[in-house]
């Protein structure tokens, strides 16, 4: 959404300011797993609103409909039956990116502007920016970015960026109907969750707690988790997930170390010319061969 | 300048266009690499048609140029193996670089520093190609761990590769009389005899 540009906190490749100068509140998405019956009414919603149709799958015997996120599934449910304190349950996550404070893919990127973070806290792709290379996908510690194979574009989740800059909730939170999914300011979301984690503590699940890892600076899409102390139950998220430090070495440290080292040898070359003077072939050599030659 | 008959050949005709298009493709993958590679420099995408267009030429011509190397590789191998003399040309390069050659060993067709090069340049490519595929997401789909040290491996070798070819041209324009041999072929006698004193002897059969 360029329109919103005075709203921008982050931009991918470049090394100046972003326009920022307005102040917005920090949001969040709430999805309070604990609350969620797996009705994929956000996964319809979010095809509705945002236009895309992926393609129609196959059944494989999961619930998992289609059994991946890709550039036209930006929101998907994800089943997990494990067996906690004897009893069997029915973990549903619904997975989609996460709008990490500290995002991967903006570190990665190498197209300026084809990912902006809004100082709302949304992550946004702007996909007329985007060259396709795929560093995205080596940045984020969520697997969420989708290269197309139609338009060599990345995808994912735009936390409905477009409804949120007119004031209206993402469109999965909208269509929700239990209430799991929940939109507002970050600082509401996490007071909400606690009340719930209250609730659910009290229920019985003694780890429940609020999936925001700081691993990332915190995220813009938390989850209430009734097994907050180990959130690989559902369906493989990471417990301390971080931009990987490989990640971070090559978009931190090696571009200006690479960039001093290059000009340092252009420059030491040329000033070596103008100090040293060339290798010229000596005289004697040259009359030597000229000697040669008129013979 | 009217060419002497008696020049040196240097370089065959195929050996000079294999060597240019290794050049022309490396100077086109370093400046639309250098364009993903910071920003500063992405701008020179517009070389290629823009970033989409970068993006898609840039492997195929590392394609290119992996293949033209691996030719070159072969030509040239042989007369790059490392020798004792080499080692010791090396260890007084110092002062070859501050305008002394009078104490530098006698070389062959290739000093100790090219052939340093030349491996340096064979490990570069090695290194950046098997990287390169890696990395290559319209072809391949690797685990995404090992694509991001694939991206670590292919900036690291590329910049250390352009760094080498700095030196290496530098070197070739510092040497007066050097890059003819690259553009028709030949060098003087005089050439030849100061600074490759073995290969003048070797195909001229004097001192």
């Amino acid at each position: 959404m360029a329109l919103q540009s005075l709203d921008i906190a982050r931009r991918s490749a470049t090394t100046t300011e972003a326009p920022q100068v307005r102040n917005t509140t920090e949001v969040a998405k709430l999805i309070d797993v604990s609350a969620c019956i797996g009705c994929k009414a956000c996964q319809a919603a979010c095809m509705e609103w945002n236009d895309i149709r992926p393609e129609v799958g196959n059944n494989v015997g999961i619930y998992d409909n289609p059994q991946d996120l890709d550039d036209k599934t930006w929101t998907l449910m994800r089943f997990s039956e494990v067996e906690e304190n004897g009893k069997l349950e029915w973990l549903i996550r619904k997975d989609g990116c996460m709008h990490c404070a500290d995002p991967g893919c903006l570190k990665a990127c190498p197209s300026p502007g084809a990912i902006i973070q809004y100082s709302n806290g949304i992550v946004d792709f702007h996909q007329e920016n985007c060259i396709g290379c795929g560093y995205c996908v080596t940045g984020c510690p969520f697997n969420v970015p989708r290269i197309s194979k139609a338009d060599s574009k990345a995808y994912k989740c735009s936390l409905c960026s477009d409804r949120v800059a007119v004031g209206q909730a993402p469109a999965c939170a909208k269509a929700c109907p239990t209430g799991a999914i929940k939109f507002g300011a970050k600082e509401d979301m996490v007071h909400y969750a606690q009340s719930r984690i209250t609730d659910l503590k009290e229920r019985g699940y003694q780890n429940a707690g609020l999936y925001d890892p700081q691993g990332v600076g915190g995220t813009h899409v938390v989850y209430v988790l009734q097994h907050a102390d180990k959130p690989s139950l559902y369906a493989g998220l990471p417990a301390d997930p971080q931009i990987s430090p490989l990640v971070s070495l090559w978009k931190g440290v090696a571009k200006p170390l690479a960039m001093v080292a290059l000009g340092a040898t252009a420059l030491g070359s040329l000033f070596h010319y103008v100090m040293k003077g060339p290798n010229e072939v000596s005289k004697e050599l040259e009359e030597e061969m000229e000697k040669e030659d008129a013979k | 300048m009217i060419r002497n008959p008696r020049d040196l050949q240097r370089y065959t005709a195929s050996e000079r266009a294999n060597h240019w298009v290794v050049g022309i493709c490396f100077i086109l993958l370093g400046l639309s690499g250098l364009a993903f590679f910071h920003p500063a420099f992405f701008p020179l995408v517009h070389l290629f048609g823009g970033g989409v267009w970068a993006r898609i030429l840039h492997p195929w011509i590392g394609v290119v140029m992996a293949l033209f190397f691996l030719i070159m590789f072969f030509r040239f191998a042989r007369l790059n193996l490392m020798g004792a003399a080499d080692w010791d040309w090396l260890s007084k390069v110092r002062k070859m670089v501050d305008g002394d050659d009078h104490d530098m060993p006698e070389q062959g067709k290739y000093n100790g520093g090219q052939k340093l090069l030349f491996w340096g340049l064979t490990l570069s490519m090695v290194l950046i190609t098997v990287s390169g595929v890696v990395m290559w997401r319209s072809w391949f789909d690797f685990p995404v761990e090992l694509v991001r040290l694939a991206v670590v491996v292919h900036a690291a070798a590329a910049a250390f590769m352009i760094g080498l070819i700095f030196v290496h041209v530098y070197a070739a324009i510092w040497t007066r009389g050097t890059i003819r041999a690259m553009l028709y072929g030949t060098v003087t006698r005089a050439w030849a005899k100061q600074h490759h004193r073995g290969w003048y002897r070797q195909i001229t059969g004097k001192n």
